[in-house]
């Protein structure tokens, strides 16, 4: 599937078809003719066939369609919103958070919590900072307000552990440097609209 | 001011087609502001002169279109705040000050309370069209306090103008940005006002006056305040958290008497240490101006307290055997309260040496003058356009009274008159109009006797008082020069509110009753009217609530102070007691003023309200249950602590707490010694005195602060007498190391009296100089 239809979030536009449904019947013997040719039909074995035909090519043709959990993974939406992921610059590797707190302030559970300083390149340095798991609701608000797509949504939906605290860190969250070629730019909530350039009003330079 | 004053004074405007009352002579700005109607303004500071800079705030007075910072309402005048050409020139402002500017909200402690964030979404700012290649501009520490980023700043003028309107220091100034010029066709094509402001705004940057890196200023941090972006901001603040994170808690500095209206600004200390930590103070800057104690001597809590039951039990064995309670006036007016309350059950002896010395002058004052009270606070003196000082170390002993000294020249074409023994060479930049009186430690009433020679009605005067005026041979001995004749009359001009400070070396002279006695005189015959610094933080409060005693022997409780058994909020006590940002309660500042103070930090330990709980049996469930107790016959209410307001209404009005009334006696018949010229002192002479920044154990405790307890001396004397001393009193020796205080002129030095364990009033006894032998170890 592309993602196309995900970019496109302007729902009014998008095309529905409605389903041509026959008539129900209008008399009883309209009825009662619908009831004599269902039970006469073969619609059963059709649907015996169908499901003994999928067994065979599932069997014998190498056609199965169960998916192997744990061992196999269903692709999900880029839009899926399970444990956040922190970002890196592609370019420096440096993490792409600034420290600028809105995310802090946005969450609506409160369970984002960060530790920023002065640090030594006269930068503000986010020095700690941690997601409280067993309080996130997952509504992607933070990824949605971070001004620089640091934060964002992951597809790791398996958040069972011996402890919360396991996915809750910084450095938990954030790519780590040797999957730096690895990281894919984040295609769900907050991310740029594909319009965006349209809607920028230039900034005269005088250089 | 009466109903009947404030109906004279006012006149009617118009502003945008309705009818309001203003103040005559107000300017427009304010005039809308205290009628809650909003202008647009950035570099205009209530209390400081209009400096032009930002041009925002232009409205049309009488189809003219003005600054409203700096016109004036005129009877009947028709204001309109907005006209589609202001309009044009405030978006063009806005856009103005974008340019080039760094966008790193992000990351700026400003972000949230940013004048310039504000500003261009009011006016809707969603396009540029201007534009200028950008100048590097380097950040830079100016001292251990301030951090400024040039990048940040929009040159606005606020910072330079308190530091110089208000605070005094005059420390930092516009200079040359050496940015490129404006494109000369912009004139005829951009908005006038807005093409004015960006020519200037290109030209210039701020930095330090006396042209080194360094500031080398009182470290006040009012430029930090008034900042309206983020350029300026306090080192030890700086990315470490955001505006909008903190809670603002409205309190009452506990550091000097002025007793500032501040917030402690709190948030978690971290993520893994969930106590609430403070991160700031912040101020009502447009109303109230802080000094460094105040603004970052905040961290004085008394942490990680719990309730030790074995220590409160041998608290109250203690205070059942003592006889003596010794403590600081860095105490609320609740627990003063508490502590004469202890003192008439169980017949303690209260001690506390500042306020008590202050008392007994209140005392006299209240005998010759008839009055509980002394006559201006600090706003008044503001008002005023001369004002006098005496007995007082302006710069250490109170910055609010320095403020108002400064202020009075600065924006009421003011003059001065300053007597102190210890010279002091900030005070004489403070206006022009400002002559200075090095006079000999002792000569305080003749001081006074010139005072009376040169503003009193010699008709009123007493024969003993006329006898002494010999006004050539005061001048000499109070060490004026011979201009003083010339200079005098010149600075006399056109004054009209004449005003006195005195201070803590009047309180601890040997003939104090003499110098009330004078005082009164003063007042009576003359236009001058007096106000009093009250030496330490609550003095007042104490002085009016508590029956001191003089002397007392015996088992002593010391409640933040020495004593057998001590109960202290400094963190080494036999008990722990709560620190004042860890306490509600009342102060009374020397504006006369009840204010209340809030709890900022956690305390889980024992207070004196359990103490005295316990020991008489009193069913109050907090300390703020005292506050209506507080004496009315001493000029307090009965009102609950809870009903009382803390803040600033828009037109400025202080509704803080409330206003000590004034209770008047008959006044007792004056009779004046004859002032004795040979009990100045001479030799070596030193001055109890504490540097700037630092006023009590509190504000020595507190990170930021970091002024040492050392002998101050100025740069010349410093020299001569090497790195370590030690001064010999009467009553014992001190070894102390020596430091510069670069504002300081002549030869008396300061011992600080800050450290309660040094027991420097002991030293020093009923008089702020002694008489030392200083030698180099
Ligand atoms: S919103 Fe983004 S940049 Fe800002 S603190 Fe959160 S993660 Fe960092
Ligand atoms: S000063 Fe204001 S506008 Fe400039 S970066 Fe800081 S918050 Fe943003
Ligand atoms: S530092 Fe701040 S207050 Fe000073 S001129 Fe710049 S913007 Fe204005
Ligand atoms: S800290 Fe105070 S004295 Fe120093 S430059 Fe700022 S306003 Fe002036
Ligand atoms: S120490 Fe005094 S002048 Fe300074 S902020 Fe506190 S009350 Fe105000
Ligand atoms: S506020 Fe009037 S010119 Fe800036």
């Amino acid at each position: 599937m592309g993602l196309e239809k995900f970019k496109d979030r302007n729902i009014g536009t998008q095309n529905y078809k409605k389903l041509d449904l026959t008539h129900p019947p209008k008399s009883g013997w309209d009825r009662f003719k619908q009831v004599v040719s269902r039970t006469f039909k073969p619609e059963l074995c059709i649907g015996l066939w169908v499901t003994l035909r999928e067994m065979i090519n599932a069997l014998f043709r190498g056609k199965m369609h169960t998916t192997q959990y744990p061992l196999e993974k269903l692709p999900i939406s880029p839009r899926y919103r399970a444990i956040h992921e922190m970002l890196r610059l592609l370019e420096s590797g440096h993490y792409r958070c600034i420290g600028c707190g809105l995310c802090e302030k946005i969450c609506i559970s409160n369970c984002i919590s960060m530790e920023t300083r002065y640090d030594e390149n006269q930068r503000k340095e986010v020095s700690e900072y941690t997601i409280n798991f067993g309080r996130c609701i997952f509504c992607g608000y933070c990824a949605e307000v971070c001004p620089e797509l640091a934060i964002v949504h992951g597809g790791r939906y398996e958040t069972a552990s011996e402890q919360r605290a396991s996915f809750s860190l910084f450095e938990d969250m954030l790519t780590p440097i040797d999957k730096l070629n690895l990281q894919k730019e984040y295609q769900g909530f907050g991310a740029i609209s594909p319009n965006a350039d349209d809607n920028i009003k230039k900034t005269p330079l005088a250089y | 001011m009466s109903e009947i004053e404030l109906v004279k004074n006012m006149i009617s405007i118009t502003i945008d087609g309705k009818e309001y009352k203003a103040k005559e002579g107000e300017y427009i700005l304010n005039a809308a502001r205290a009628n809650d109607i909003f202008i647009p303004a950035i570099c205009y500071l209530t209390r400081c002169s209009p400096t032009l800079a930002c041009r925002i705030c232009l409205v049309e007075a009488d189809g003219k279109q003005v600054y409203s910072c700096n016109a004036r309402v005129k009877e009947g005048m028709e204001i309109v705040t907005t006209t589609p050409n202001i309009l044009e020139e405030r978006r063009a402002i806005m856009e103005v000050y974008d340019v080039n500017h760094p966008l790193q909200c992000g990351v700026c402690d400003q972000s949230g309370e940013c004048e310039l964030q504000n500003y261009t979404l009011e006016l809707a700012v969603d396009s540029q069209s201007y534009s200028i290649p950008d100048t590097k501009r380097e950040t830079k520490n100016w001292s251990s306090v301030l951090h400024y980023d040039a990048g940040l700043c929009i040159v606005c003028e606020r910072c330079t103008t308190v530091c110089k309107d208000m605070i005094g220091d005059s420390a930092i100034k516009t200079t040359k940005r050496g940015g490129s010029a404006l494109d000369k066709s912009l004139k005829g094509s951009m908005p006038k006002d807005a093409y004015a402001m960006w020519n200037k705004l290109q030209k210039s940057i701020i930095a330090p006056s006396n042209g080194t890196e360094h500031t080398n200023c009182s470290d006040c941090g009012e430029c930090i305040a008034v900042c309206p972006v983020g350029a300026l901001v306090s080192r030890d603040f700086q990315y470490t958290t955001n505006a909008w994170d903190l809670k603002k808690i409205p309190a009452t500095c506990a550091h000097c008497s002025s007793g500032c209206q501040i917030y402690y600004e709190t948030k978690p200390t971290s993520i893994s240490d969930r106590r609430e930590k403070i991160y700031r103070v912040t101020n009502e800057w447009n109303y109230v101006s802080l000094c460094g104690a105040g603004r970052f001597g905040y961290d004085f809590e008394n942490r990680e307290v719990k309730k030790d039951k074995e220590a409160f039990k041998r608290a109250i064995e203690a205070f059942k055997k003592a006889k003596v309670i010794n403590f600081t006036s860095v105490i609320t007016n609740e627990e003063a309260l508490m502590l004469q309350t202890l003192k008439e059950k169980l017949g303690v002896k209260l001690i506390n040496r500042e306020a008590r010395a202050f008392q007994i002058f209140l005392d006299f004052y209240k005998q010759y003058s008839g009055k509980s009270l002394y006559s201006l606070d600090f706003k008044e003196i503001m008002a005023s356009d001369f004002v006098i000082s005496l007995g007082t170390s302006l710069r250490n002993d109170n910055p609010n009274a320095r403020y108002a000294f400064n202020n009075v020249q600065k924006m009421n074409k003011g003059a001065g008159l300053y007597f102190h023994p210890v010279g002091d060479t900030l005070v004489p930049t403070f206006g022009r109009n400002i002559l200075t009186f090095a006079h000999k430690v002792g000569h305080e009433e003749a001081v006074l006797l010139l005072l009376i020679e040169l503003f009193s009605n010699k008709d009123e005067l007493p024969d003993i008082v006329k006898e002494q005026l010999d006004r050539e041979k005061l001048v000499e001995l109070l060490g004026g020069d011979s201009k003083f004749e010339a200079s005098f009359s010149k600075i006399m001009k056109k004054k009209e509110k004449f005003s006195l400070i005195v201070g803590e070396d009047l309180y601890f002279h040997p003939k104090a009753k003499n110098i009330v006695k004078l005082i009164t005189i003063l007042e009576k015959t003359s236009p001058i009217k007096v106000a009093m610094i009250p030496p330490k933080t609550n003095s007042l409060g104490v002085a009016l609530i508590c029956d001191l005693d003089d002397e007392a022997k015996g088992y002593t409780i010391g409640y933040n102070a020495l004593g057998d058994f001590k109960f202290s909020a400094l963190g080494d006590g036999d008990l722990d007691a709560p620190a004042m940002n860890q306490q509600e309660g009342t102060l009374t500042n020397m504006h006369k003023r009840v204010t209340p103070t809030n709890v900022a930090l956690e305390y889980n330990g024992y207070t004196l309200h359990d103490i005295v709980k316990e020991l008489l049996n009193i069913p109050t469930k907090y300390t703020i249950d005292w506050t209506p107790k507080l004496p009315i016959n001493k000029g307090f209410k009965s009102i609950d602590f809870d009903s009382l307001p803390n803040g600033y209404s828009n037109d400025g009005t202080e509704n803080r707490g409330y206003l000590l009334t004034e209770i008047t006696s008959e006044a007792k018949e004056i009779d004046v010694d004859k002032f004795d010229e040979n009990i100045a002192l001479d030799g070596d002479i030193a001055y109890r005195c504490n540097p700037q920044r630092q006023f009590s154990d509190f504000t020595n405790k507190a990170h930021q602060i970091f002024e040492e307890f050392a002998l101050y001396a100025s740069p010349k004397r410093a020299e001569a007498l090497g790195k370590r001393v030690v001064v010999e009193f009467d009553s014992g020796n001190l070894e102390l190391d020596v430091k510069i205080d670069e504002r300081m002129d002549g030869d008396i030095v300061a011992v600080p009296d800050f450290k309660s364990d040094k027991n420097i009033y002991e030293l020093f006894g009923a008089s702020r100089y002694q008489k030392v032998i200083i030698r180099e170890v």
